[in-house]
């Protein structure tokens, strides 16, 4: 295999790895900005994954059950919003256990599941495009999915930044008393942020069960919705900088994977750690600039807030 | 101090006269024997875990009512296992599978406190008297995974994705990597670590890495089929673990080396229920059954399925050994001379790379 192919396959196999991460980070990413913290991604993740997965398989079309796995995972969102929002319960507390019970209604609903190959995502073939080296598999030879979290990339940082709407948003989530204040209805605002962040959390998980490995298995999430979670914060609550690193992320991982079969001699669990490193270095690198981070981070983030103020 | 340990003492003795006389009692006034079962991933992996709960259903389908079985899945390895394990221990169960190396000190560690409990622990080194321990010779399915990978192979590059650097692990990988050579004596394997049991994702993307780097054959230390899956979608050449993986990749499934804990588990049920049961280190191979070979690919040439059939039965008979000399390490030493075979002692504190396998092994 020539180093120009070898170099095509290693980044198409990063965007796999990237994908994931950016549905659901994005998706957090606006919920945030609403002033509210979910931390429940996985669960919503794994969710997603399995009703989408047990659509494909019971309906057939991928279609559909990219639709129910976003679905599920909103509904999912939709449990939490309830809690949280309307019962005014604790946000970090909420995610937590909607993570744990996500994890538990998952392997439930997949027992039936496990062992049930699925042929996955068709990948796009335009001939001629797709044929070129390089760049041709890997701007034109991707799955549905893959071009949609771009477009999402696009479409989250248009609405946050150039549209009322997402002034709204960014407004309820620095300070839901001034916006209520004014008229807005600061809960239903943060019910719509945090059921868009349960779909992208859903999207996610159905790319796992339905693309990434067409298959479902407990768990198969593995951790990617905390990564997720700790994006965010990496990408300062910015949508470019998510879609940054969540390259970034998938790329060390890839990369650690190859370098070892290479045979370059680093302990494999140093390289397995490499991408929390990474990220606990931004962390540490972009705080040192804390009027950077405070105006990103919506003020209001995780805090209860009562109508009647 | 003194005191204090009495105390303790006593709090234990208190508490083992309560587990005795409060375990569950049948109507007919027969003791139900309570079985337990900790597990290292979710009984749905499709591997690894996924055979030991086929073993404890085994235990349920032979036995019926008069035993009860209790699985935690999951349970990571380190403390949290030493909790779950006391927790059987506590709840009444009077023999308890702990199902993945990790748990080897926290089951020891349980075993002292519940001296009237037999413990099972599998692939460890740990024994007491209510410990037993056991494994399967899982090396002898991969030396016949490696005499099939020796024929398939176009490029000579196998890929293999390990778990953790442990004995059993690496034992796999140079049994593998030994029957290759014997075939195709200039075949390199390549392994890359994932450092996870489970994690369909890393396991797909380190097939792929592999793939991407020339391998043309995969096999897999690891549970999940998302190896199989990745091979399939690449058109390579991929052994399964633990149990038949076919499913996930007919056309590039060669074989599965699997697991089958059946057996054992329910002998042991039987033994405790009769009393016999007795502290001792089973390590079952071909010939007992617990390692087996899935069917081969139609797409196997039939002399190398042939081949393959012969090495089973000669490894069977004792006629051959996967561990047999010339033998050498990674820096073409010999460390096992012609005609010699490594003893159990060596093959279970392996922690040395045969010739032929790329990389040095992580420490």
């Amino acid at each position: 295999m020539g180093g120009l192919d070898t170099t095509a396959a290693v980044l198409i196999t990063v965007v796999g790895a990237a994908t994931p991460l950016l549905f659901a980070a994005l998706g957090e990413l606006v919920t945030e900005k609403s002033g509210v913290l979910n931390l429940g991604v996985e669960g919503m993740m794994l969710v997603g994954a399995v009703a989408g997965f047990a659509t494909a398989i019971g309906s057939g079309s991928i279609l559909a059950a990219i639709v129910v796995a976003a679905l599920a995972g909103a509904g999912m969102a939709l449990l939490f919003g309830i809690l949280t929002l309307t019962l005014l319960a604790n946000q970090v507390a909420t995610g937590l256990a909607l993570t744990m019970f996500g994890i538990g209604l998952s392997s439930l609903i997949g027992q039936d599941f496990v062992g049930t190959p699925l042929p996955g995502l068709d990948k796009l073939y335009i001939p001629g495009l797709t044929d070129l080296p390089v760049i041709g598999p890997l701007l034109f030879g991707q799955d549905a999915l893959v071009y949609l979290s771009f477009a999402a990339v696009l479409g989250v940082s248009w609405f946050l930044y150039r549209s009322r709407g997402g002034l709204v948003l960014r407004a309820v989530g620095e300070n839901h008393d001034a916006a209520h204040a004014i008229g807005y209805p600061v809960v239903r605002i943060r019910y719509l942020a945090v059921l868009f962040g349960g779909a992208m959390s859903g999207l996610a998980g159905g790319y796992l069960s339905l693309a990434y490995t067409p298959m479902w298995a407990e768990n198969m999430t593995a951790g990617r919705g905390w990564i997720a979670l700790a994006l965010v914060v990496f990408a300062t609550w910015k949508p470019g900088r998510v879609l940054l690193g969540a390259y970034l992320f998938g790329g060390v991982t890839i990369l650690q994977l190859h370098a070892q079969g290479f045979g370059i001699a680093a302990p494999s669990q140093l390289l397995s750690m490499l991408p929390y490193v990474a990220t606990i270095l931004v962390l540490v690198l972009i705080s040192r600039d804390s009027i950077r981070i405070r105006l990103n981070a919506p003020a209001a983030i995780g805090k209860v807030f009562h109508p009647d103020a | 101090m003194g005191k204090r340990w009495f105390g303790g003492v006593l709090a234990a003795a208190v508490a083992a006269a309560g587990l005795l006389f409060g375990g569950a009692a049948q109507a007919d006034g027969h003791e139900q024997l309570k079985v337990g079962f900790v597990y290292v991933g979710p009984i749905g992996d499709h591997g690894w875990t996924y055979r030991h709960d086929k073993g404890r259903q085994a235990i349920e389908a032979a036995l019926g009512d008069k035993v009860k079985t209790t699985y935690v899945e999951s349970v990571q390895e380190g403390a949290d296992a030493e909790r779950v394990i006391r927790q059987l221990a506590a709840s009444g169960h009077k023999l308890i599978f702990t199902t993945s190396f990790g748990f080897m000190n926290p089951t020891v560690k349980v075993a002292k406190a519940f001296p009237d409990v037999r413990f099972e622990h599998a692939t460890g080194y740990k024994r007491a008297d209510n410990v037993s321990t056991y494994m399967a010779r899982f090396y002898e399915g991969r030396h016949i995974a490696g005499l099939i990978a020796g024929n398939m192979t176009k490029s000579g590059t196998i890929g293999y994705i390990g778990s953790f650097p442990i004995p059993e692990v690496v034992r796999g990988i140079n049994a593998f990597t030994i029957a290759l050579r014997s075939v195709r004596p200039d075949a390199e394997v390549k392994v890359v670590w994932v450092n996870s049991w489970y994690d369909p994702g890393k396991e797909g993307d380190a097939a792929k890495a592999l793939i991407d780097q020339g391998a043309d054959v995969i096999l897999q230390h690891t549970d999940s089929p998302a190896p199989i899956q990745a091979a399939q979608e690449r058109g390579v050449w991929a052994v399964g673990q633990a149990s038949d993986m076919s499913k996930f990749g007919p056309k590039s499934h060669l074989t599965a080396i699997i697991d089958d804990w059946d057996g054992y588990y329910v002998q042991r049920a039987r033994d405790v229920m009769a009393g016999t049961w007795a502290s001792g280190d089973t390590w079952g191979g071909l010939d007992t059954g617990m390692v087996r070979m899935s069917d081969y690919n139609s797409a196997i040439p039939a002399d190398v399925v042939a081949i393959a059939k012969k090495a089973e039965a000669d490894i069977k008979s004792g006629a051959i050994h996967p561990f047999q000399g010339p033998i050498r390490n990674q820096s073409g030493e010999l460390v096992v001379a012609e005609g010699e075979r490594l003893d159990d002692g060596k093959l279970l504190s392996m922690d040395w790379y045969v010739e032929g396998v790329q990389g040095k092994l992580p420490k």
